[in-house]
């Protein structure tokens, strides 16, 4: 997880990717996509989707999750 | 003395526990009372812990501030919340592997089959199912991230502050506008709701009313603080699809802006929540203190106990085509 300060030489930004699902940046990020559009995230940790099943993608929403039919 | 004037009304009693409670309240002295007899999740014993915990919290219009600390009272919610908690033990059976725990509740079940509230309001729930549903949920969510605030002084090192990292989003980061319960009480505005804080108590069940009274039970006792962890992470966990789900039923009803957000908002912090919880709080906690791993499962199990038998009870009284709440 990243460090709670601002990014210096000492402490660079950390980004942790996870096993199963996101990449955990710590905020405020900005997410510029390929299409032009920025997305904003204020939370103090943002969770980017890395596994593209996102619908509200670049944020996750827990798609990731495995599914059993009941 | 410090009486509040303004704030909640005093609900009314379910029995002779309630009663007693409510009594002390309005500075009678607390009657003697059988907890033995009790159904342990029933309306009288649930409201009777409920008014208890809620001195803790805003207090009530009209009630002497100080009966927080009252030693009659006092002595009366440990009867109250021995019945209870010997009841959790005894439904919940007990385990200590909090990673399978874990991993079991990230595999979300799917289907037309399964069976929720959520996936009921999803599917095919009316407006007023879903008002009814924001009723019973607004016990929590007018003090939303309130009872696992109790567990902040209890931890420490890395555990406190990844607690307190998914705390400070619930409260909105430090900007009021944000705060959940706030986004949570214009949603009830918009949904013709009184977002009055305890407005509703006397609507709703045992059943609902339990649920929370796990979360001040734990969060009120230093000694149940792995399971004030375990029913936060549960929470954190699992709410992700539910809001989505409660997203998709409320676009389709034809909901409002406040309400839509309030979900919204959960499905994208939820999801973080859950990253956080489990590699920020549980990890570092069980680290340093291993002994807790039993308790964090029992807090897990008997949440997720709770809230199965308030759906189940939703439920059962929809099917009936019959209100999910108590009479006005």
């Amino acid at each position: 997880m990243a460090e709670p300060t601002q990014p210096s030489p000492a402490h660079p930004t950390r980004i942790t990717l996870t096993e199963e699902g996101p990449a955990l940046v710590t905020g405020p990020v900005e997410l510029a996509l390929p299409d032009g559009t920025v997305v904003r995230s204020d939370r103090a940790v943002t969770a980017v989707c890395h596994c593209r099943r996102s619908r509200r993608y670049p944020i996750c929403d827990a798609s990731h999750r495995r599914k059993e039919r009941a | 003395m410090t009486t509040a004037l303004a704030g909640q009304v005093l609900p009314t009693a379910r029995g002779p526990l309630s009663s007693a409670v409510l009594d002390a309240l309005r500075g009678g002295r607390p009657a003697a009372v059988d907890t033995a007899a009790a159904d342990p999740y029933g309306d009288d014993l649930q409201l009777a812990l409920h008014c208890c915990y809620e001195l803790h919290y805003r207090g009530f219009a009209g009630v002497d501030d100080a009966l927080e600390w009252d030693p009659d009272l006092l002595a009366l919610r440990r009867g109250l919340e021995t019945r209870f908690l010997a009841a959790l033990r005894g439904d919940v059976p007990p385990g200590a592997d909090v990673d399978a725990e874990v991993e079991a509740l990230l595999v979300e079940p799917v289907g037309p089959h399964v069976r929720g509230v959520s996936h009921h309001l999803h599917r095919a729930g009316t407006v007023e199912q879903l008002r009814e549903y924001v009723v019973h949920r607004s016990i929590y969510h007018l003090k939303e991230a309130d009872p696992q605030a109790w567990a902040i002084p209890r931890l420490t090192g890395a555990a406190k502050a990844g607690l307190v990292t998914v705390e400070h989003d619930e409260y909105g980061s430090g900007r009021p506008e944000r705060m959940h319960s706030r986004l949570f009480a214009e949603m009830m505005t918009e949904l013709g709701l009184s977002d009055r804080y305890g407005a509703h108590t006397d609507r709703v069940s045992g059943a609902t009313l339990a649920e929370v009274n796990l979360m001040s039970l734990c969060g009120l006792h230093r000694r149940l603080r792995g399971a004030s962890v375990g029913q936060f992470a549960m929470v954190e966990l699992t709410s992700s699809p539910g809001s989505e789900r409660l997203v998709r039923a409320l676009r389709r009803l034809g909901c409002g802006p406040a309400a839509i957000h309030f979900y919204d908002e959960h499905v994208e912090a939820d999801a973080v929540h859950e990253q956080v919880v489990r590699r920020q709080v549980l990890a570092p906690l069980l680290a340093a203190e291993p002994e807790l791993a039993a308790d964090v499962v029992f807090g897990i199990r008997a949440s997720r106990f709770l809230g199965e038998r308030m759906g189940e009870q939703v439920l059962s009284c929809w099917e009936r085509g019959e209100s999910s709440l108590r009479p006005a």
